[in-house]
């Protein structure tokens, strides 16, 4: 599984992305980003407040319930601010 | 047509080309947005915008599916820039071209608004020296809202 990370969420992990083998207990979006906060203390401080992260799991937008599997590109950000 | 480059766009030139060959359309719809200079707490020297690569392409070709799903458009453009941008520069070009002007101004309406929640962009302000990340805004979930069905 891929791991993408970007603005101030890559900064705050400290890269732009990683490729992760999460235990077999992890299967949805919640899931992983707990499983993902383990990892170090700037992925910790990333993902501390879910309510300014958004997730896409191979590029559309997924709900923190959404099912995550090997082999899924699954993108962590902000709240998008283009235009 | 979906365009995300770090090149600046010739607006006037974008627009002519929007429109020619099609003796059926009666009107051009265009949004520019460009960098402001004043931010809360001081001026920004600059802005690098960042995207996600492939999602970016993948949501601004849904955006503008949908609108060519609501609105009679004869054809759409979206141009939306990254990398290193200063005050004035041009960031997004949204324009749209129908028979009439209401679906045309209506459709352009949308694709800014539904763009600026939706495609996989985020500004780093350059301010005083400092760098900041600009925080999503309310009041464009709200203008995004307006269109939900």
């Amino acid at each position: 599984m891929r791991i993408l990370y970007f603005a101030w969420l890559r900064s705050r992990v400290g890269m732009a992305s990683e490729v992760v083998d999460p235990p077999a207990t992890v299967t949805d979006v919640a899931g992983l980003l707990d499983w993902l906060a383990t990892r170090s203390p700037g992925h910790q401080a990333a993902l501390a407040d879910r309510r300014v992260v958004r997730v896409a799991i191979n590029q559309d937008y997924a709900q923190p319930d959404a099912a995550v599997k090997t082999g899924d590109e699954i993108a962590i950000f902000p709240p998008v601010t283009g235009g | 047509m979906i365009r995300v480059q770090r090149e600046d766009f010739d607006v006037g030139g974008e627009l002519a080309a929007l429109s020619s060959g099609d003796r059926g359309i009666g009107g051009v719809a265009s949004f520019v947005g460009l960098v402001r200079e004043a931010a809360g707490g001081g001026a920004v020297g600059a802005m690098t915008l960042e995207h996600y690569p492939g999602m970016t392409e993948k949501k601004l070709a849904e955006i503008e599916a949908e609108a060519q799903r609501r609105w009679p458009l004869s054809a759409s453009l979206i141009i939306h820039r990254y990398g290193r941008l200063e005050p004035g520069d041009r960031i997004v070009l949204v324009a749209t071209a129908s028979s009439h002007r209401q679906a045309a101004l209506e459709a352009c309406a949308f694709l800014i608004d539904w763009l600026k929640t939706e495609a996989p962009f985020w500004k780093l302000e350059e301010v005083g020296g400092e760098q900041r990340w600009v925080e999503a805004r309310d009041s464009d979930d709200t203008a995004a809202a307006r269109w939900r069905r």
